[in-house]
């Protein structure tokens, strides 16, 4: 009797159901949509991280940048020196070229000595250290200074490349140089190189890529001058597997090409090599500049982290949760729309459906009074009255509930067919730098004296995105889980037994000669 | 049989309290066709609440075959109109959502009577008023006195000792009214019912074999 009681009461009052499956089924699809939509900008989230910091890896560690200083010589700044016989002269001009590798920019390195204390923690699977560096190759014509000196000069000043004109002991004007009358010009151009350790191939940027051509690195590469490169980078320099380029002065071989998985971003640096060669030419003996660790388990990051900020007190030790706040771009803004806007609307829809559906069940209980005045003087028990009225609400809410479903799949459809391409930027505590290749400087004039030339690059004038930057599209793909059923559906049961509580209590109060006298 | 000894029932309003029922003192032995008149706001219905269960006295007790009605629970006073006392009201007050038969039926719900049982016994009991062809009507299919048969056989199929009815013809003109009285006073016959009408029809009145009056909540034989 309970069922047909039921349903010929929904059939009935079929207004008072349908408002209150509308505002339950629209509930329910916002709550589908919005964490489907969600989990999809996770999923991005994730898909950006992944391309820095590489598949598994749960917490990063690293040291705080240092800030750079203004000009500075010292430290991370580029600086090139050539001495009074460098280069090769010709037809009254000087030809130089250098190439350096040094820790990127704002990156500071501690002891490789750490890796082994993060590796020997309890709840740690796997740790890899890597070592973030930048190639800056610097060449250029300069024109033959010893034309100029003056008689009896000593040409002890240096003369600053990027000046013009401030010589004051002039003798002879100045011959040849790029234009060939006296002036400069000088190409600089960088790019990211990040030393690993081939051996260690479950942690760290490279578990996250996909090789293009080639090879990845192997254990058998440590010690070796092989490389592999981003494929984004290797295609804007011509560069392909078998070719030789230089790095800090040492030739390397193109082993391998890799690029980003699942999406098109560039992967974490331009240029990996074994994490020996690069601590070699760096002059970074036994330094690195982040380690990559996957816990054994989800329940242990916070374990983890918390042993090694222990362990390594001047360390940044970084979640996934933490790496999350550094991507940026249109990705960035989803997410924070999905989580503030998206987040608040299906609580105020939410809530809004609950308080629709109470307040018609309330309304439903007084106008059925005599109704449950009757029901009670023909026996019925207050327990079964209140489980008619909490059987009926529940039902109401189960059928938007179902409605909100399908519905909420639908606009999860209509999502992933226009499936929005978001950008978004992730960098680490490295940090980066105005893009690398800056144009050569060109001066007119010559400096005093012949001396030796130095050229001092502003600091923080180059660099680079270092090795832990990467911007990606990636396509927004809102996931259905069984889950967000199960929470869905939960919650329009949940509607429904609140209001067919409230609407029970109230129908449970009414005695049975008030509400059959308060009809007559 | 009912026993009602010194019942008081008092209603407090914001100004003043109304008593409803005063130290009424009344036996109603079993299979008696009762009918209470008197005149509006002199207790009838409130007395009729107290014989039904649906209301308690503010004083003095009213027993129905030992159990006393002031003092019971309220499961078990459910109970009690579960199984032994019919209700027939003015308005009917049957559940629109529902046919004749499922009307009916809802009478034994509360007994545990199972569906196919139900379904025997109430299309029996509209079978007895003569609505068997009825049976798969809502209520508002059904004339005047039709709803009222249907409100009858709800009352009788649980086969109570006791049938109440409060203004049973109250919305009926003068034939239906003659039917429906013809109807509960053959089945008070039938099933040695102890019957209560209240009523303001002395027409319907005249045909009981006891009559009594109720005024400012006092209670009087009537010759």
């Amino acid at each position: 009797m309970f069922g047909t009681y039921l349903r010929r009461e929904l059939i009935g009052r079929r207004k008072q159901t349908i408002i209150i499956a509308i505002g339950m089924a629209l509930a329910i699809a916002l709550v589908i949509i919005v964490n489907s939509v969600s989990a999809g900008v996770r999923n991005a989230q994730t898909t950006v991280l992944q391309s820095v910091y590489g598949v598994g890896t749960d917490i990063t560690v690293s040291q705080a940048a240092t800030p750079p200083t203004e000009g500075g010589t010292d430290g991370p700044g580029q600086r090139f020196d050539f001495g009074a016989d460098a280069g090769a002269t010709t037809d009254g001009s000087t030809t130089v070229a250098t190439s350096r590798l040094e820790a990127g920019r704002g990156t500071t390195t501690f002891a490789a000595s750490d890796l082994d204390k993060v590796t020997a923690l309890q709840g740690v699977s796997g740790a890899a250290g890597t070592l973030a560096l930048t190639n800056t190759t610097f060449d250029g014509e300069l024109p033959d200074f010893s034309q100029m000196q003056a008689p009896g000069a000593t040409g002890s000043d240096s003369g600053t490349g990027t000046d013009s004109g401030t010589g004051t002991d002039t003798g002879t004007a100045p011959q040849g140089g790029a234009d060939g009358a006296g002036g400069s010009s000088f190409n600089v151009d960088s790019f990211t190189v990040l030393g690993l350790d081939p051996a260690a191939d479950a942690v760290g940027p490279l578990s996250a890529v996909t090789l293009t051509d080639g090879r990845g690195l192997e254990a058998s590469d440590t010690g070796t001058d092989n490389a592999v490169l981003d494929a984004t980078y290797a295609t804007a320099n011509d560069l392909a597997t078998g070719d030789t380029f230089d790095i800090g002065g040492t030739t390397f071989t193109v082993v391998g090409i890799v690029g980003a998985t699942g999406s098109d971003a560039e992967t974490a640096s331009n240029v990996y090599i074994p994490l020996d060669r690069a601590q070699a030419i760096s002059g970074l003996t036994d330094q690195i500049s982040t380690i990559s660790v996957q816990a054994s388990s989800s329940t242990e990051i916070a374990a983890v982290k918390a042993a090694i900020e222990k362990d390594l007190p001047d360390a940044t030790v970084s979640t996934q949760e933490d790496l999350a706040s550094s991507v940026s771009g249109s990705l960035s803004s989803a997410s924070g729309l999905v989580s503030s806007l998206g987040t608040w609307l299906s609580i105020i829809v939410l809530a809004a459906a609950f308080l629709i559906a109470i307040l018609f069940t309330i309304s439903g209980v007084s106008r059925r009074t005599r109704e449950f005045g009757t029901l009670k003087a023909i026996g019925w028990s207050n327990r079964r009255i209140v489980g008619q009225v909490a059987g009926e609400s529940v039902v109401q809410s189960l059928i938007g509930g179902a409605v909100g479903v399908a519905v909420g799949l639908l606009g999860v459809v209509v999502v992933n067919l226009f499936a929005p391409t978001l950008t978004a930027s992730a960098s680490a505590s490295a940090g980066g730098g105005m893009p690398g290749g800056a144009p050569g400087a060109a001066g007119s004039g010559g400096g005093s004296g012949a001396g030796d030339a130095a050229a001092n690059l502003p600091a923080g004038g180059f660099g680079g995105g270092q090795a832990a930057a990467s911007t990606t599209d990636v396509v927004l793909n809102a996931p259905v889980t069984p889950l967000i059923i199960v929470i869905a559906v939960a919650l329009a049961v949940v509607g429904g037994l609140l209001a067919g509580a409230i609407g029970g209590w109230r129908a449970s109060r009414l005695r049975p000669a008030e509400a059959l006298r308060s009809v007559g | 049989m009912y026993t009602l000894t010194s019942l008081t029932k008092t209603y407090s309003q914001p100004k003043r309290t109304v008593t409803a029922l005063n130290g009424v003192d009344l036996t109603i032995p079993d299979g008696q066709l009762v009918a209470i008149q008197g005149p509006t706001g002199g207790g009838k219905s409130t007395l009729l609440q107290m014989l039904g269960a649906l209301d308690r006295p503010t004083s003095g007790s009213i027993a129905l075959r030992g159990d006393d009605l002031s003092t019971l629970g309220e499961a078990k006073l459910a109970t009690i109109r579960a199984s032994e006392i019919g209700f027939v009201f003015q308005g009917f007050n049957l559940i629109p959502t529902l046919t004749a038969l499922e009307n009916v039926e809802m009478a034994l719900v509360p007994a545990g009577v199972s569906a196919q049982e139900r379904v025997h016994r109430a299309t029996q009991a509209l079978e007895s008023v003569g609505l068997g062809e009825r049976a798969t009507h809502l209520p508002n299919e059904l004339s005047g006195g039709q709803q009222q048969r249907v409100a009858i056989a709800r009352a009788l199929v649980k086969n109570p000792k006791v049938l109440l009815a409060d203004e049973p013809t109250g919305n009926l003109d003068e034939q239906t009214r003659d039917e429906i009285m013809d109807l509960l006073e053959g089945l008070w016959r039938d099933q040695n019912l102890t019957v209560v009408i209240v009523t303001h029809d002395s027409a319907v009145a005249k045909r009981a074999e006891r009559r009594l009056r109720i005024a400012n909540g006092t209670i009087s034989e009537l010759a």
